[in-house]
């Protein structure tokens, strides 16, 4: 029961709870009409242009290696540029730099926190940079010495109001772009902790990002909770191009390798290639029998395969051009959290719940 | 699926004297998932979740395809009911176990009682005698109802209080923020703003995708999940060979390799083998300012905030300024901009400029270096490894003696002291020297 104070103060919260819900009828009206517009161009599905294309063959892909040593759930991992090594982090504040190929441990930090949801290799291979419920994003150098302690010379960079949830460096060690639980994205110089651009428009956690490769350069995609995967450009921070066509959260989103699309993995059990020229959505990838949400999405070197690493422990690798799925993979005992493919493209590794990391290939 | 005609076969369990019915083989349950679903990822589900719990290694909810048994939840231990899952009715469990065994509580059990027994103290009283009188009733049932209802419980606390070095199904990970349900208005006031008012449509809808179809096409062979790679996949042979054939700075790259700088002018620049070959090839074009150019302003772009205005100005000087040394060539209206803009430098005040000479060198240099001799020696040079062989036993012993390679931090340390060698033996540039002994005090 409220009682307004002020009769005046009344009045003028109706006027704009009314100014606030015209606005809302207005820009659902626009989203219509923006949908009509796109609907009328004579647009096609990818995998009626795939239609031609040869199929794929039978595959085999199966664990090559599993890492053993995270004392709790995996949360994230990266590639090193050298295609064998890989961080990774977890929930228990440990993050291990590892050689995947001989599945030595090479290096470990523990983190002030817990929930390590962030990290990242730097593409020197010599830095690694990592965060999560401390809502910073922190780069530690690596060091040859066993003995020295990395968190000695833990450089402090980024700083949010709310968890990280991703981190990448861009095309060197210099600089960070990073995403968190307060809605913003941010890109960051490391050697001074500054605050190089801000990226506002999110309306929820941004749980994701991806940098769009290297001749596209100056952009990257986000996916949040408000079910949106926005693109932006890096210079002016705006917000160039934005698509919300999944059900629920937007938990992964990866550049195709042409740069000119990227798919997105969401809890509505779906993954979705969006085309960046066309402006639109060009295919599903999903399943009725797949009721699990999508944690991580990648692609293969050339595109045509999509893995997806799922909440019900599976692996799904989809032909991306036919919309069909050309493989199940089973292994994990728990979540897949995070699954990446590796530089040259010769595997993929994934981390899990279970505590464990997989290479496949 | 517990339907006696067409569910999964039942048959009783036998406990000693005592004969359990409806318990089912692991083998069974897949069998019948097969059959109608994806057998494997719903069997885990349903184990894990605690639907289908198994009789011997009560522990571990997985669906192991043998002859090991389960059984069916009751719906009353469903996680669907919702019950709220309270420490009191653990607490009183494990008192109910502690009066049937005895005192014979796993360690981890042991140690959940002993937790609960401290900061229940103020109910313990209630807790015992809840699991006395559930004891007491236990008793007046008839033995395999008992065993069955003892078993159901285990399961339904094993889902709930896992033990440990087990992962549970339970668990969904860390709170998020916002509910998309909830009707924000802020969030329509955003989306507003973010519908660029000015859209252009793009009517080359088809036209991007069948590029899409045509990337993958041109690249399938270079995928080592669609073509084997050459020599071997090192991580299907644990034969490192071809990391060491590919390796960055390599003399001889593989004619895989030089293929692909052939796909795009990005991929040419993005090798740094490639690169070096392109780089040989301006030189002898006398054109390799442009190259340096748009390497100096990437390096601009992507590097440390501190050294960037030095950096512009650097760049200024060498490329861009009236008689600099290493001048290229731009159009009237870009140099007009760039050296405006550069008053107020930015890391993005040489884009313009970058952008236009990566332009000239994609549309004319690239095409003439694929035509140019240099890479015509590259192209004939380049090796074609021969796929491995390996016999069983050769596997093997590549898997005892896989080996580390070198850190990414020594490689760097001999980058750098390469760069520093090759730096002393340069030729002196005279301009340089010109420049630093004018400004020397008289």
């Amino acid at each position: 029961m409220r009682s307004p104070l002020i009769p005046e103060m009344a009045t003028q919260e109706v006027q704009l709870n009314e100014t606030l819900a015209h606005l809302k009828s207005e820009s659902e009206s626009l989203k219509s009409k923006l949908e009509e517009e796109r609907a009328k161009l004579h647009d096609v599905e990818l995998h009626q242009v795939a239609e031609k294309v040869e199929g794929l063959g039978q595959f085999v892909m199966k664990t090559r290696r599993t890492l053993k040593g995270h004392g709790n759930k995996v949360l994230c991992m990266d590639w090193c540029k050298d295609k064998r090594r890989i961080v990774s982090s977890s929930q228990d504040g440990k993050v291990i730099v590892w050689d995947a190929f001989t599945t030595n441990k090479e290096h470990a930090v523990t983190m002030p926190c817990t929930w390590v949801m962030a990290c990242a290799y730097a593409p020197s291979g010599c830095a690694v940079a990592c965060g999560g419920l401390d809502n910073k994003c922190s780069v530690y150098p690596l060091s040859l010495d066993k003995n020295e302690n990395l968190a000695a010379k833990k450089k402090s960079v980024a700083m949010h109001t709310n968890y990280l949830s991703a981190c990448s460096f861009t095309n060197s060690d210099m600089q960070i772009l990073t995403s968190s639980g307060d809605g913003t994205c941010a890109l960051w110089d490391v050697e001074s902790g500054q605050l190089l651009q801000s990226f506002h428009g999110h309306a929820a956690d941004v749980l994701c990002l991806d940098l769009a490769p290297s001749e596209t350069g100056n952009t990257f995609v986000s996916g949040g909770c408000d079910k949106k995967a926005n693109v932006w450009d890096m210079r002016s921070g705006q917000c160039i191009q934005s698509f919300e066509t999944h059900e629920s959260d937007i938990n992964s989103v990866r550049y195709y390798p042409s740069g000119d699309a990227f798919a997105s993995g969401s809890d509505d059990a779906t993954c979705r290639l969006y085309d960046l020229r066309a402006d639109r959505e060009v295919a599903i990838y999903s399943k009725e029998s797949i009721i699990f949400g999508v944690s991580s999405v990648d692609f293969s070197l050339s595109g045509r395969l999509l893995f997806g690493g799922y909440n019900d422990y599976t692996i799904n690798v989809w032909d991306v051009l036919k919309g069909t799925r050309v493989s199940i993979l089973f292994g994990h005992e728990n979540r897949v959290s995070t699954l990446r493919v590796s530089p040259d493209g010769t595997a993929f590794s994934t981390g899990s719940w279970d505590h464990t990391l997989r290479i496949w290939a | 699926m517990q339907d006696p005609k067409s569910g999964v076969k039942s048959q009783p369990q036998r406990l000693v004297i005592t004969a359990i019915p409806h318990a089912v083989t692991g083998e069974d349950i897949v069998n019948w998932l097969s059959e109608r679903l994806l057998a494997r990822s719903v069997g885990s589900m349903l184990a894990a979740l605690g639907y289908i719990y198994p009789l011997q290694q009560h522990k571990r909810l997985v669906i192991r395809a043998d002859a090991s048994l389960y059984r069916f939840q009751t719906p009353y231990f469903w996680p669907t009911q919702q019950w709220p899952v309270e420490d009191t009715d653990y607490a009183i469990y494990l008192a109910k176990r502690n009066i049937r065994k005895k005192g014979i509580l796993e360690l981890h059990e042991q140690e959940q009682y002993n937790h609960l027994h401290k900061w229940m103290n103020h109910k313990w009283d209630f807790i015992v005698m809840q699991a006395k009188e559930q004891y007491r009733a236990a008793k007046e049932r008839k033995k395999p109802d008992r065993v069955v209802f003892e078993c159901q419980e285990r399961a339904y606390w094993v889902v709930h209080r896992p033990p440990p070095g087990t992962v549970s199904a339970m668990d969904f990970g860390l709170e998020r923020r916002a509910d998309p349900n909830a009707n924000q208005v802020q969030e329509s006031v955003s989306t507003c703003s973010l519908i660029p008012l000015s859209r252009n449509f793009s009517r080359c809808s088809l036209f991007s995708v069948v590029s899409l179809v045509k990337y993958s096409s041109t690249y399938q062979s270079h995928d080592p999940f669609l073509s084997r790679p050459l020599p071997s996949n090192p991580w299907h042979t644990d034969d490192a060979t071809y990391w060491t054939l590919n390796s960055h700075n390599v003399e001889t790259p593989t004619k895989q390799r030089v293929e692909r700088w052939t796909f795009s002018f990005a991929e040419l620049l993005s090798d740094p083998r490639g690169r070096d070959d392109f780089r040989l090839f301006l030189k002898k074009e006398f054109s390799g300012e442009n190259l340096a150019f748009w390497e100096s302003c990437e390096d601009l772009k992507w590097g440390t905030a501190a050294t960037m205005k030095e950096k512009a100005e650097q760049i200024y000087k060498t490329f861009l300024a009236r008689g600099a040394p290493r001048w290229i060539n731009i159009d009237g209206k870009t140099m007009e901009i760039t050296i405006k803009s550069l008053k107020h430098p930015h890391r993005y005040v040489l884009d313009a400029a970058q952008t236009h000479i990566y332009m000239l060198m994609k549309k004319d240099s690239y095409g003439r270096y694929l035509k140019s001799p240099v890479f015509k020696e590259t192209q004939k040079k380049a090796i074609a490894p021969e796929e491995h062989k390996f016999t069983d036993s050769q596997l093997e012993q590549n898997a005892r003696t896989r080996r580390p390679s070198l850190s990414p931090i020594v490689l760097r340390q001999l980058e750098a002291e390469r760069r520093a060698k090759m730096a002393a033996a340069a030729p002196v540039d005279i301009t340089q020297v010109m420049s630093k002994l004018s400004r020397k005090p008289q």
